[in-house]
C-alpha cells in the first residue's frame, strides 16, 4: 500500500476529495474524541480532461429514499443481472439496456478507475440546448475614467461570449434602466425608480413580458418558451448594437451637490436583474454580473446615506450596533440571493472603489449563488480588467470554465451522516436518511444548490459518525460517500458527475495509530478554518477565537488567528467579507496560501528557496517573493535595493544581478497568470511603504521589544506588539499541559 | 313708430298658443324706452319685409293666415339684435377714448379704435355697468350684476399700442403702503409731489426720492405724460426678484408635448399629424422679440398605459426612449436631454418625430392613462425648476390601472333630475389635488381630445381648467376632415402670447369689493386668482359687491394687476385701471349698462351653478333675475304708461333675446343628441370666453351672401329670414355653416361651388373650391376673416336645405323654437313680460 500522502494525493487528483481522516473511527464516541470531525473538502468540478463524458443516463438505486447511483463499489451479480446498492443494500435489476454486461464487459461506472464519472443527460430533439445568459448590471455613478475603462472591458467581454449566449444590460444610478436591445434608430430602455422594490410579477408586467397565457397549450406540443426577449438577446444578433449602447453610456446625469454621495440604486438594480431573469429564464443557468463603483445610497439595499459627512459603517460601528442600514440591507440582499439561487442564477459582484461598497451586506449574493466577488480600487486597474477577462477563460473544448445551476447531493453509508456544508451553496432542504441532526454550516439537508461552479470551487462537507460505541465495525469494513453533482455545462448540456469514495473503519481503541497516520493535516486545517470563518461570520469575534484556541493546533492556527479571515482589525467590513468569500470557495492549495502565505527567497547564495514566514527571513541581500493569494509581493532587501538604485542591473558586467532581479518577477508573473481573482501585485523594497504587507504577515520573532536579545545581523525587527510564534507556542504548551491535568 | 301688423305671410310662433293675457297690444316701439331714443331708423327692407321665398313654417303653413294673425306679434316689431348692432356701428365712427369716466364703449360687434387716456381699453376690461349704484340697496333693488370681464393679455389690433413696459428700478414698482395698489393715474400727488394719496384706500404714501417730481399748477406731476403709469389705463411693470417664487428670477418656460400613442390615436392619424406638424411648428414658439430665437425649451413624451420619455440631447446620434411603466408613482427618468433648445437638438428631434408614428404603427394597446401623464409633465417642470405648458393629445377614457383612473359614468337618465349636477362634477378627487400642484409649479395644461366615445371631459378638464389651460375637442377625429381645424388650433395655441405662473389681483376703491371670479384658474384664498398659464384669449369675469357706500364724486375705481412670467422668462406685472361713475339715481344705472357683458356674466354664473343646482333651478333663477332687473326699471325709470305695455331700457332691450339664448344653450337645456362630454366641454369653454366670443356664441352671426361687395348686413337668427334662393353663412365662434337654399340661383352656385346643380354640391366639403371669380374670392375672404377673428379655427360645414345636416344648423337659429324645447324669442319675450307684470303687481 502506498503511503498516506500518496494515497491522499491520488484521491484528490482523481475525485477532488480530501478527507480530514482517511481512516474513520468506528463509533460516534470515538469520533467526537478526535476533535477534528470526519470532513471532506470536495471540488465538484475538479478538472478531469481525461474523463470521457458518458452519453447515457446514470442507473439509480430503486429505493425511493436512496436513489444512489450505480458505482464501482456496488456488488454485481452478472448472471442475475442484479446489483446491490452499497448504501442501502437494496438489490436492483439492471435496466434492459444493460442486458449484455458480464465480468469482462462492464460499463464504465463499474470500473474502479471511474470512481468519478460524468454523465451527459440526453435531451429530446424538442429540448434545445440551454442558452447561457449574461446580464450586465452596470453602475454609472463613477468617474469618467473608471466608466470608460469599464465600458471597454464590457465591450471586450462581448467578443469572448459564445455567439448564442444571451446578453442583457441594466444600468443604474439614481434610476435603474433596463435596456431593450436591438432597436433600430432609437435606443429604448425601461426606467425604474431607484427607491422602490418590485416583485418579479410587477416587473414582468411593467416590462411587457407577460406571455399570452391563452395560447399556453398542454401536451407535448406546448409552445416552446421563447429563448430570447427584448432584453436578453443572442450576442451574435446584437453585439454591434450593444457595443454602441455601451459606448454611449454616460455618467449618471443627476446632479450631485457638494458634500453628497451620488444616489446609487444598487439594491433595486439587482432586484430588477434578479426579477428579470426570474420571469424569463427560471432554472436556466445565468450570470448576473454586477459592476459597482460605490455603495448603494438609496432605496432598498442602501448601506449608507448620501451625506458624505456620515461615513460608511466600520467594524467599530457594527460592534457598537451603530450601522443603521446594515440589517435592512443585508435582509434585502439575502432575499435576492434566495430568489436568484432558487432559480439557479449566479450573482457576481465586481466592486471597484477606494472606499467600501457594501460587500458586507451584499456578500450573500455571491456566497449563496456561487458568484464571484472581486474587489479592486478602480475599474481602470489591471486587477479588475484581467480578473474580469479571466472569468471567460475557456477549456480545451472551448467551453467556459463555469457551470451553472448545480445541485450537489450526498449519499452516505448508514454509519455516517452529513452534518452540513460550508461553501458557496444554499440548502435545498432535502431531508433524507443520511442527514445528521447535528448541523455544521449549512446543514439539515443532503442536497445543496450551487448556482455557480468553476473547476476550483470547493465545498467543505462535514460528517458525523453515528455508529454506536458498542456496535461492531460495519459490514464490509468501509464507509462510503457518494457525491452527485447535477449541473448545466457551459456548452448548454445538462450533466451529472458522480463521485463515489470509501474509507476504512477502524476501532480507535485498538487501531489509534492507523487513524492518526491517516490524518490529513492540511485538509483538517482548512476544514477547521472554514468552520472558524463560518462561525466568525455568524457569531461574535472573540468567542470564535476562544473556541479555536480550545480546539487546536500548531503553527497553522497561529497564522489563522492572525489572518484577515478572523481578525477584523485593520480591515474594513467589506474587506473581511471579501477575504472570507474567497476563502470559502477556493481549493485546498489556495486556501493554504491564504492562511499561511508562501515566502520565497532569491539570493546569490543559491537557487530560489522557500523560507520561513518569519522576520528572520528578511535579510538585506535577499529578494523575497511573498504570495498571500490576494497579493503577490516582491521585496528587495536593503542591500539589493541599494544596488538596484545604483543601477548595477544596467551594467553588462553585473548581468547576474539583472538575472537575480528578474527571477522573482518572472515567478510572480506566472502566479499572476494563473490566479483568479488576479492578485494585487506589489513591488517594494526595504523601508518602502508597501513593505508593510510583508511585515504584517511574517512571524514577529524579532520585534522592537526583543531585538537586542537576538543577533543584529539576522533578519529585520517588526514593530508590533503581537505575540510571536514562540510565545504563542509556549503558551499553548502550558495550556495543553494544564488542561490535561 | 310702427302701427299695426304688417301682413303676415307665415312665421307663426306656435299656432296653439292662445291670446296673451294682459298683452295689450303691439310692442310699443322705441319711444317708450327709458333713455332718449335715437330716431327710429327705418329697418332695411330685407329685414322688414319677409322674403317671399322664405320657408313656410311647417306648423303654420296649414293654418289659414287670417285666423292666426290676431295672436301673432310681428317679429320685426320686437327688439332686433341686428338693428342694435348696426345702429352702434353707425354711431361709432370716432376712435373711442378712455379718458372720460363712466363712458360705455361701443359694442363688441363694432369695429372701433381705442385711445388709452387713463382707463383700460374695453379690449382688456368690459363692465356690465359703467355707472354703478352708490349703495348696496340700490344695487340689490336693480339686480343689475356689477361685474367686469377682464382679458389681461388681450391682443390689440395693430393700430393700437401694446402696453408700455415701465421699470421702477431695484425697489420695484411704487405702490400704496396700505392697500398695495400700484402707481396709476388715480394716485393724487400732494405736498408738492413728496407724497401721494391712494385713490383706492386714501392712504398717504411717501414718494421715494428717485421717483420724486414737481407738480404743476393743476397739481399734476410735471412728468405726467412721460410716464405711462401716470397717464394710461394699461401698462406693465418690470417685477423685481421680490415678486418671484423663492426669491429667484425665473427660468425661461418649457413646452412639453405628451402624445397618446394608443391604438385609436394611431389609427385616427392623430399621432402622425402631430409629429409631422411639430417639426415645423417648433420654429414658431412664442418669443418677445421676433428677431431672436425663442428661449422656450421643448420636451416630448408619448404614452399609452405606460409613458415613454425621450432624450433628445443635441449630442446624441439618435434619440433615446425611456419607458416608465411604474405609473403608480410617477417620476421623470431623465434630467439632461429631456427639455432642449429646438435649434440645438433639431436633428435629434426630427429623427424622433419621424420615428414615433412608425414605432407605434402596429400598436395593439388600447388602454391609456391620464393622471400620470400630467404628473410626468409636472415632475419634469419641477426637475427643471421652470414654469411651462403641457400639450396633451389624448383619445380615450383613462381606464388603465393608474392614479386618476376613470370609469364610464355617462348616464342620460340623470339629465333633468337633481342628480344631473353630478355629471358636471369630476368623478374623482385626484385631479383636483393634482391641479393644485400644477398651479404651484406654474404648469399649465392644454388638452387636445380626440374621443370616439365618452371620455369624461368633466373630469379630464379639471386640470386644464384650474391651470388656465384650454381644452380642444375633436370628436370622431378623422385625419382628412379634421386635420385643418386641429392643426390651425394647435398652431395658434403654440404661437400665442402666453404668460406663466401668474397671479391676478383686483383692487377696488373703498365701497366695493371683488367677491367672485369666473374663468380657468385656481384660487387658494379669496383674493388671488392663480393662473399657471394665462394666454391672450383667457378672460376672467369678476363680480363686485358693495361693502360700503360709493360717492358720485370719486366714482368707483378698480385696478387689475397680473404678475406673470413672460415667454422669455421675464417677471412682469400688467396693470389695468378702470374708473366708472357712481350714481344715486337708478335711471343713470340703466342708461349705462352693457347687455353683452351682462350676458357674459349671467352665462358664466349659470354654467357654474349647474355644478351645484339642477338646471331647472338655474334657468328659473336667471329668468327671475332678469325679470327683476326689467321690473325695477319699469317701476322706477319708465314714464308712466299702461301696465300692459312692455317697456325695456334702451341698453337692455336685447336682454330677453340673449337671455333666451343662454337658457336654450346645450348646457342648460340639452337636446337628445348632445352628449354629456359636449356639455361639459361647452361649460368649461364658456367660463373663459370674453364678451365678443360669448356674444357670437349665444347669438350667432348669420350673413346672407348675395353680393360680392361690402360685408353684408347680418340677418336675425331665424328660419324666417332665410330665403330659399339664397346662400347664408353662419358662425358661432366654434362652428361655421354655409347654408344653401334649395332654390339658389344657378349663377350663385356656379360662383360658389363651381357647379350649377344644387344636388351636386358635396355636403362633406370642408373648404370651398378656389374659383376665379370675385364672388368666390370674396366669400372665401369673408370666411378667412371670420376665422381670423376667433381664437379657435372653425371648420366649414356646407348645409343644403332640407338635408339631414340642416337639423344641426337649425339649432343655431336661436330666435326660433328649439328642438330641445327652448322657447322662441317671441314666446320668451311674452313670458318675460308676464314675469315682469307679476313682479310689478
Amino acid at each position: 500500500m502506498a503511503t498516506f500522502p500518496e494515497y491522499i494525493a491520488q484521491n484528490e487528483e482523481r475525485d477532488g476529495v480530501r478527507f480530514s481522516w482517511n481512516v474513520w473511527p468506528s463509533s460516534r464516541l470515538e469520533a467526537t474524541r478526535m476533535v477534528v470531525p470526519v470532513a471532506a473538502l470536495f471540488t465538484p468540478l475538479k478538472e478531469r480532461p481525461d474523463l470521457p463524458p458518458i452519453q447515457y443516463e446514470p442507473v439509480l438505486c430503486s429505493r425511493a429514499t436512496c436513489r444512489a447511483v450505480l458505482n464501482p463499489l456496488c456488488q454485481v451479480d452478472y448472471r442475475a443481472k442484479l446489483w446491490a446498492c452499497n448504501f442501502c443494500y437494496q438489490r436492483n435489476q439492471f435496466p434492459p439496456t444493460y442486458a449484455g454486461i458480464s465480468e469482462v464487459n462492464q460499463p464504465a461506472e463499474l470500473l474502479p478507475q471511474f470512481s468519478t464519472i460524468e454523465y451527459v443527460v440526453q435531451r429530446g430533439p424538442q429540448m434545445p440546448l440551454m442558452p447561457l445568459v449574461f446580464l450586465y448590471v452596470v453602475d454609472t455613478c463613477m468617474e469618467d475614467e473608471d466608466l470608460q475603462a469599464l465600458k471597454e472591458s464590457l465591450q471586450m467581454s462581448l467578443s469572448l461570449l459564445p455567439p448564442t449566449a444571451l446578453v442583457g444590460l441594466i444600468t443604474f444610478g439614481r434610476m435603474v434602466q433596463v435596456h431593450e436591445l436591438g432597436c433600430e434608430g432609437i435606443s429604448k430602455s425601461y426606467v425604474f425608480r431607484g427607491t422602490k422594490d418590485l416583485s418579479a410579477k410587477q416587473l414582468q408586467e411593467m416590462l411587457g413580458l407577460t406571455k399570452p397565457s391563452a395560447s399556453q397549450g398542454r401536451g407535448p406540443q406546448a409552445a416552446q418558451p421563447p429563448l430570447s426577449n427584448r432584453f436578453l438577446q443572442p450576442v451574435q444578433k446584437i453585439d454591434m448594437n450593444l457595443t454602441d449602447l455601451l459606448g454611449e453610456l454616460q455618467r449618471d446625469p443627476w446632479p450631485v451637490t457638494q458634500g453628497k454621495r451620488p444616489l446609487r440604486s444598487l439594491g433595486v438594480a439587482m432586484s430588477i436583474a434578479v426579477g428579470l431573469l426570474e420571469c424569463t429564464f427560471p432554472n436556466t443557468g445565468a450570470r448576473i454580473m454586477t459592476f459597482v463603483g460605490g455603495p448603494a445610497t438609496q432605496g432598498p439595499g442602501m448601506v449608507v446615506g448620501d451625506e458624505l459627512k456620515t461615513p460608511i459603517r466600520s467594524w467599530h460601528d457594527i460592534e457598537k450596533d451603530n450601522a443603521k442600514f446594515m440589517k435592512k440591507a443585508t435582509k434585502h440582499y439575502e432575499a435576492l440571493a434566495g430568489r436568484a439561487s432558487s432559480n439557479g442564477h449566479i450573482i457576481d459582484i465586481y466592486a471597484c472603489a477606494l472606499d467600501q461598497t457594501g460587500l458586507l451586506e451584499m456578500k450573500c449574493c455571491a456566497n449563496h449563488t456561487g458568484g464571484y466577488m472581486v474587489m479592486a480600487d478602480s475599474f481602470n486597474t489591471s486587477l479588475f480588467k484581467q480578473t474580469f477577462q479571466r472569468v471567460f477563460t475557456k477549456d480545451v473544448q472551448g467551453s467556459f470554465k463555469m457551470a451553472f445551476a448545480a445541485t450537489l447531493e450526498i449519499k452516505t453509508s448508514r454509519e455516517i451522516k452529513v452534518s452540513g456544508a460550508i461553501g458557496p451553496c444554499v440548502s435545498l432542504n432535502a431531508k433524507g436518511p443520511c442527514v445528521s441532526e447535528n448541523e455544521i454550516g449549512t446543514g439539515g439537508t443532503c442536497q445543496w444548490k450551487v448556482c455557480g461552479l468553476d473547476p476550483s470551487t470547493t465545498l467543505a462537507l462535514y460528517f458525523e459518525v453515528v455508529n454506536q460505541h458498542n456496535a461492531p465495525i460495519p459490514q464490509g469494513g468501509r464507509g462510503a460517500v457518494q457525491f452527485v453533482t447535477q449541473y448545466q455545462h457551459a456548452s448548454g448540456q445538462r450533466r451529472i458527475r458522480v463521485t463515489t469514495t470509501a474509507r476504512n473503519w477502524a476501532d480507535a481503541q485498538t487501531q489509534i495509530q492507523s487513524i492518526a497516520a491517516s490524518f490529513d493535516q492540511e485538509a483538517a486545517a482548512i476544514l477547521m478554518a472554514r468552520l472558524a470563518v463560518y462561525r466568525a461570520e455568524t457569531e461574535e469575534g472573540p468567542d470564535v477565537l476562544r473556541w479555536l484556541d480550545r480546539q487546536l493546533i500548531r503553527l497553522f492556527m497561529f497564522h489563522l488567528r492572525r489572518s484577515p479571515f478572523l481578525q477584523v482589525f485593520n480591515n474594513s467590513p467589506d474587506e473581511s467579507s471579501y477575504y472570507r468569500h474567497q476563502f470559502n470557495r477556493q481549493d485546498l492549495t489556495q486556501a493554504l496560501i491564504m492562511i499561511q502565505p508562501v515566502l520565497y527567497a532569491y539570493s546569490f547564495n543559491g537557487p530560489p528557496e522557500p523560507v520561513l514566514l518569519d522576520s528572520s527571513s528578511i535579510l538585506p541581500d535577499r529578494i523575497l517573493l511573498m504570495d498571500t493569494f490576494f497579493q503577490i509581493l516582491i521585496y528587495h532587501g536593503e542591500t539589493v535595493s541599494q544596488w538596484r538604485k545604483a543601477g548595477y542591473q544596467e551594467m553588462p558586467e553585473y548581468e547576474n544581478f539583472r538575472h537575480l532581479l528578474q527571477a522573482p518577477v518572472d515567478d510572480a508573473q506566472e502566479l499572476l497568470h494563473t490566479r483568479f481573482p488576479m492578485p494585487r501585485y506589489i513591488d517594494t523594497e526595504h523601508g518602502g511603504s508597501q513593505a508593510r504587507f510583508l511585515l504584517s504577515k511574517v512571524n514577529p520573532s524579532q520585534t522592537h521589544n526583543n531585538m537586542y536579545a537576538w543577533g543584529q545581523e539576522s533578519g529585520a525587527p517588526i514593530l508590533t506588539d503581537d505575540v510571536s510564534l514562540q510565545v504563542f507556542m509556549d503558551h499553548l504548551k502550558k495550556l495543553a499541559v494544564s488542561s490535561a491535568a | 313708430m310702427q302701427g299695426g301688423y304688417p301682413p303676415q305671410q307665415n312665421g307663426a310662433f306656435g299656432q296653439v298658443r292662445g291670446p296673451q293675457p294682459g298683452y295689450a297690444g303691439p310692442y310699443p316701439g322705441q319711444s317708450n324706452y327709458g333713455a332718449p331714443a335715437p330716431a327710429p331708423a327705418p329697418a332695411p327692407p330685407a329685414q322688414k319685409r319677409l322674403d317671399p321665398d322664405a320657408i313656410p313654417s311647417p306648423q303654420a303653413s296649414d293654418l289659414p293666415a287670417v285666423q292666426k294673425s290676431r295672436h301673432r306679434i310681428d317679429p320685426d316689431a320686437i327688439p332686433s339684435p341686428i338693428q342694435v348692432i348696426e345702429d352702434d356701428k353707425a354711431k361709432s365712427t370716432e376712435p373711442f377714448t378712455t379718458g372720460v369716466r363712466g363712458q360705455a364703449p361701443p359694442l363688441v360687434t363694432t369695429n372701433f379704435q381705442v385711445k388709452d387716456q387713463g382707463n383700460a381699453s374695453p379690449r382688456f376690461i368690459r363692465c356690465t355697468a359703467y355707472n354703478m349704484p352708490c349703495t348696496s340697496d340700490m344695487a340689490k333693488q336693480s339686480q343689475v350684476p356689477l361685474a367686469a370681464v377682464i382679458k389681461p393679455l388681450a391682443t390689440l389690433p395693430p393700430d393700437e399700442t401694446p402696453p408700455y413696459l415701465v421699470d421702477h428700478g431695484e425697489g420695484g414698482p411704487i405702490r400704496c403702503n396700505r392697500c398695495k395698489a400700484y402707481m396709476c393715474p388715480y394716485m393724487q400727488f400732494i405736498e408738492g409731489g413728496r407724497r401721494f394719496q391712494c385713490g383706492f384706500c386714501s392712504c398717504v404714501t411717501e414718494v421715494p426720492p428717485h421717483y420724486f417730481q414737481h407738480l404743476d399748477h393743476t397739481g399734476k406731476r410735471v412728468d405726467c405724460y412721460d410716464r405711462p403709469e401716470l397717464s394710461l389705463g394699461s401698462y406693465e411693470f418690470l417685477a423685481t426678484v421680490d415678486y418671484c417664487k423663492n426669491n429667484k428670477l425665473p427660468q425661461p418656460p418649457a413646452f412639453i408635448f405628451l402624445i397618446d400613442v394608443s391604438y385609436n390615436a394611431v389609427k385616427s392619424g392623430m399621432v402622425s399629424i402631430v409629429c409631422q406638424e411639430l417639426k415645423t411648428l417648433l420654429d414658431y414658439l412664442p418669443r418677445e422679440n421676433p428677431d431672436v430665437d425663442s428661449v422656450v425649451r421643448v420636451g416630448f413624451v408619448t404614452y399609452n398605459k405606460v409613458l415613454h420619455f425621450y432624450n433628445v440631447k443635441s449630442s446624441l446620434a439618435q434619440p433615446q426612449m425611456l419607458v416608465v411603466s411604474d405609473v403608480s408613482d410617477m417620476f421623470v427618468p431623465l434630467l439632461d436631454g429631456f427639455l432642449v433648445n429646438v435649434n440645438e437638438s433639431r436633428m435629434v428631434i426630427e429623427s424622433l418625430l419621424d420615428q414615433i408614428p412608425e414605432m407605434f404603427a402596429d400598436t395593439r394597446e388600447t388602454e391609456t392613462v391620464f393622471g400620470p401623464v400630467i404628473q410626468a409633465g409636472l415632475e419634469a417642470l419641477k426637475a427643471a425648476d421652470c414654469a411651462g405648458k403641457l400639450f396633451i393629445f389624448h383619445t380615450s377614457l383613462p381606464i388603465a390601472e393608474a392614479p386618476g383612473k376613470l370609469k364610464n359614468r355617462e348616464d342620460k337618465k340623470l339629465i333633468g333630475t337633481d342628480k344631473e349636477k353630478s355629471l358636471f362634477q369630476p368623478q374623482v378627487g385626484f385631479y383636483g389635488s393634482l391641479a393644485k400642484e400644477c398651479v404651484a409649479q406654474g404648469c399649465c395644461v392644454d388638452l387636445f381630445l380626440f374621443p370616439n366615445q365618452y371620455v369624461d371631459v368633466a373630469t379630464l378638464g379639471v386640470v386644464p381648467v384650474s391651470t388656465g389651460g384650454s381644452i380642444y375637442k375633436y370628436t370622431y377625429f378623422q385625419a382628412q376632415t379634421d386635420r385643418e381645424r386641429f392643426l390651425n388650433d394647435l398652431r395658434r395655441n403654440v404661437q400665442k402670447k402666453v404668460g406663466f405662473d401668474a397671479v391676478m389681483r383686483v383692487r377696488t376703491s373703498t365701497g366695493i369689493r371683488a367677491t367672485d371670479f369666473f374663468g380657468s384658474f385656481y384660487m387658494s384664498n379669496t383674493t388671488d386668482v392663480e393662473l399657471a398659464g394665462l394666454d391672450c384669449d383667457k378672460t376672467i369675469t369678476v363680480e363686485f359687491r358693495h361693502d360700503d357706500k360709493l360717492s358720485e364724486e370719486t366714482g368707483a375705481l378698480m385696478q387689475c394687476a397680473v404678475l406673470y412670467t413672460s415667454c422669455s422668462g421675464q417677471r412682469r406685472l400688467r396693470i389695468h385701471n378702470m374708473a366708472v361713475n357712481c350714481c344715486s339715481q337708478l335711471a343713470d344705472l340703466y342708461r349705462n349698462c352693457e347687455t353683452d357683458t351682462i350676458i357674459n356674466f349671467f352665462s358664466k354664473y349659470a354654467f357654474r351653478s349647474v355644478l351645484t343646482s339642477p338646471t331647472k333651478t338655474v334657468r328659473d333663477s336667471l329668468v327671475n333675475q332678469c325679470a327683476q332687473i326689467l321690473a325695477c326699471y319699469r317701476k322706477n325709470c319708465a314714464s308712466p304708461s299702461s301696465a300692459g305695455q312692455l317697456i325695456l331700457p334702451e341698453c337692455m332691450k336685447l336682454l330677453p333675446v340673449y337671455l333666451n339664448c343662454v337658457l336654450k344653450s346645450d348646457v342648460l337645456l340639452p337636446g337628445a343628441d348632445v352628449s354629456l362630454d359636449d356639455r361639459a366641454y361647452l361649460r368649461q369653454l364658456i367660463s373663459c370666453m370674453d364678451v365678443t366670443e360669448s356674444h357670437v356664441f349665444f347669438y350667432p352671426r348669420l350673413l346672407p351672401i348675395s353680393t360680392c361687395d361690402a360685408l353684408p348686413v347680418a340677418v336675425r337668427d331665424s328660419e324666417e329670414r332665410l330665403s330659399k334662393g339664397g346662400v347664408y353663412l353662419l358662425e358661432t365662434g366654434l362652428h361655421l355653416f354655409l347654408w344653401v337654399g334649395a332654390n339658389a340661383q344657378q349663377e350663385l352656385l356656379i360662383n360658389v361651388f363651381g357647379t350649377p346643380s344644387f344636388s351636386q354640391i358635396d355636403p362633406n366639403m370642408t373648404s370651398l373650391p378656389v374659383l376665379d371669380n370675385p364672388f368666390s374670392q370674396r366669400l372665401r375672404e369673408i370666411i378667412d376673416s371670420f376665422r381670423a377673428q376667433r381664437s379657435r379655427y372653425m371648420k366649414l360645414m356646407v348645409v343644403k336645405q332640407e338635408d339631414k345636416a340642416e337639423l344641426i344648423f337649425r339649432h343655431f337659429l336661436v330666435e326660433d323654437k328649439s328642438a330641445s324645447g327652448g322657447a322662441s324669442y317671441v314666446d320668451f319675450l311674452c313670458h318675460m313680460h308676464k314675469e315682469i307684470r307679476q313682479l310689478l303687481s
